[in-house]
């Protein structure tokens, strides 16, 4: 719908770098010095490192357990004695919770991302490859998805099949298998029309052999480099299916249904209410940092 | 351009009757039976079928389909199943007041964004860009549920400045433009025009520094005009890009008020989603979705012909 009218970055219609080219390790090498010479993408790396471990690791990290509630205990502020970060409406340890929560967040929020690389790259790679009829059908099919707002498409879907960790992964993954296909099947299109596509094919090779050993290759960098951009938005958009009541349910930690239970305390206890959120802040910023900086290590030309 | 136009719109009708399709699909999605809500669980099979002929869900699934979107074309959307009232007018009170927060917080996103763009860009790797590339960042990273509620700790609950929700006294019934009421438009206009505010100032600095590159521009001052004179071309030239990204914004915000609605308990569209999802009310949201997809889809039509009549390149592509 959007494709003629703007490019710009963070929105759909932006796709990733152009492709590429073909280097193998030696060129990945060398992305990796250039990502890590910046500052900024080692930060983020290390805070979501810091995530993750804190994630696997939490039954043996965390103070308390999680689940244990206390009715005499609820709501203490930040720092009460016992209570690092405080204790939330049902006086559990809100720092327990927040590590805990930390695995079930970061699950829903890059399983999505994960299943849509697959299925997106696949779609579009077909579309781009095989073009004419087929790259018309598939590609106007990914058209009517667009007319959806990301936000919208996922409560739709997950509003109509009902709450619940699968139907909001399942939603999240349709949201985001359009967005991923629609720059496969962009930069599959431009690789197709290389000389060395065209002599490939003049020598003989089968297309399964021409995508396998020259497509590739040379789009799926650009479309992991774009993924890597989505995780963001699937961090904020399953907490937020979460937070509405339509992903985890209680009494399982996740950071958007916490912030949901914790609404009605921001009279009581504001700051503790306010630190699930955080949560998805801190995490939501590293993996675009982490994006902006990947996109412009894999950027040959600057 | 008129050829251009029509073309545009050409294309806009299957993607239409595809938005139509999905929504109509959406109720067949959903597991168990549509008339769950209503029924009660004891009632008798006669009753159950009575109401299933009585919402047509007893014909075949096409039958079904067209003509619902022969109703649909007219202006029906069909009943609630929970309220009992047609969807149609239920859903054009909820859009009013979601457009009139969106078109705030659209207006507040373009001021600012442009502003932080355009400085940014001017003023190249200075700090100044630094600060606002930064800023375009956290507004695209925050989830803007939890800055919704951070701002009614702020405001609402520590300073008492402005009311934490609702759409004041009248509520979304009497609607009237008057401090009473526009107070309660404060909060959740700014937590929504973040989002949008981060992404013109990106597209704004991407332009504003790419124009200043330009060969004409280098051409222009040293034909001696002079930074005013500059900054008129480099605005003309960005206006047509930096307004279409607007336009694509308002409709992003249209249709993803639903989390900033629950938080602000704001009586728009994404409040009748969310108790349209949670009793069950299938007919009110596929109506719903369906009306902002079409919104959406004819704001980027409106977009395209705004952009060929700015920029007249657009239409010969």
């Amino acid at each position: 719908m959007a494709e003629s009218v703007v490019s710009v970055p963070g929105s759909p219609a932006a796709a990733g770098p152009a492709p590429m080219p073909a280097g193998g390790a030696g060129y990945w090498a060398g992305v990796l010095r250039r990502l890590l010479r910046d500052p900024v993408a080692i930060g983020a790396l290390l805070v979501i490192a810091a995530l993750v471990v804190m994630a696997v690791f939490a039954p043996w990290l965390s103070p308390a357990d999680p689940f244990a509630s206390s009715m005499l205990k609820r709501l203490k502020p930040i720092g009460a004695e016992g209570y690092l970060l405080g204790s939330d409406e049902l006086g559990r340890d809100m720092l327990s919770r927040l590590m805990l929560g930390a695995r079930l967040s970061l699950f829903m929020g890059i399983t999505p991302v994960i299943a849509a690389f697959v299925v997106g790259s696949t779609i579009g790679i077909v579309a781009g490859y095989a073009g004419g009829a087929v790259n018309s059908v598939i590609m106007r099919t990914i058209d009517v998805f667009y007319a959806f707002p990301s936000v919208l498409l996922a409560i739709a879907l997950s509003g109509a099949l009902g709450a619940g960790i699968g139907n909001a992964l399942l939603s999240l993954t349709v949201v985001f298998v359009p967005q991923i296909a629609r720059v496969a099947e962009s930069v599959t299109t431009q690789v197709r029309t290389r000389d060395f596509v065209e002599a490939a094919r003049a020598s003989g090779a089968g297309a399964l052999t021409i995508v396998r050993v020259h497509v590739l290759g040379n789009v799926l960098g650009p479309i992991f480099v774009y993924s890597t951009s989505l995780i963001s938005v699937s961090m904020i958009l399953a907490s937020g299916l979460s937070f509405l009541g339509l992903g985890v349910k209680p009494p399982e930690p996740e950071w958007g249904l916490m912030l949901n239970t914790l609404r009605t305390a921001i009279y009581t206890q504001p700051w503790v209410a306010a630190l699930p959120g955080a949560m998805i802040f801190i995490t939501s910023i590293s993996f675009n940092l982490l994006s902006d900086g990947l996109r412009s290590a894999m950027d040959v030309k600057r | 351009m008129l050829a251009y136009l029509g073309r545009r719109a050409f294309y806009a009708l299957p993607i239409m009757l595809g938005v139509a399709l999905f929504c109509f699909l959406l109720v067949h999605l959903a597991p168990g039976d549509p008339l769950v809500s209503v029924l009660p669980p004891d009632a008798s099979v006669e009753l159950q079928r009575q109401l299933m002929s009585l919402y047509g869900f007893d014909r075949s699934l096409p039958e079904q389909f067209v003509r619902w979107l022969w109703r649909a074309l007219q202006g029906d959307l069909g009943t609630s199943i929970a309220s009992g009232r047609p969807v149609t007018s239920e859903v054009t009170k909820a859009v009013g007041n979601t457009l009139m927060l969106a078109m705030f917080a659209t207006a507040i996103g373009f001021v600012l964004g442009s502003l932080f763009g355009f400085v940014a860009g001017y003023f190249r790797d200075s700090w100044v860009d630094r600060a606002a590339s930064a800023l375009s960042v956290l507004g695209v990273s925050v989830p803007h549920y939890w800055l919704g509620m951070v701002l009614v700790i702020i405001f609402s609950a520590q300073l008492n400045w402005l009311p934490a929700t609702g759409a004041g006294p009248g509520g979304s019934e009497s609607w009237v433009w008057n401090w009473e009421h526009m107070r309660h438009l404060v909060l959740p206009a700014i937590t929504m025009s973040v989002i949008p505010m981060g992404i013109i100032a990106r597209t704004v600095r991407a332009l504003v520094a790419e124009m200043l590159a330009q060969e004409f521009v280098v051409g222009l001052r040293a034909k001696g005009l002079t930074d005013l004179g500059v900054f008129l071309h480099v605005v003309k030239n960005c206006a047509p890009t930096a307004l279409a990204v607007m336009g694509l914004q308002l409709g992003y915000l249209l249709g993803g008020s639903i989390l900033i609605e629950t938080v602000f308990s704001w009586p728009g569209t994404g409040f009748l989603l969310n108790s349209a999802i949670f009793q069950r009310d299938l007919p009110l949201l596929q109506g719903t979705i369906l009306v902002l997809a079409m919104f959406f889809v004819l704001l980027n039509l409106l977009v395209d012909a705004l952009q060929s009549s700015l920029d007249p390149r657009m239409s010969r592509g």
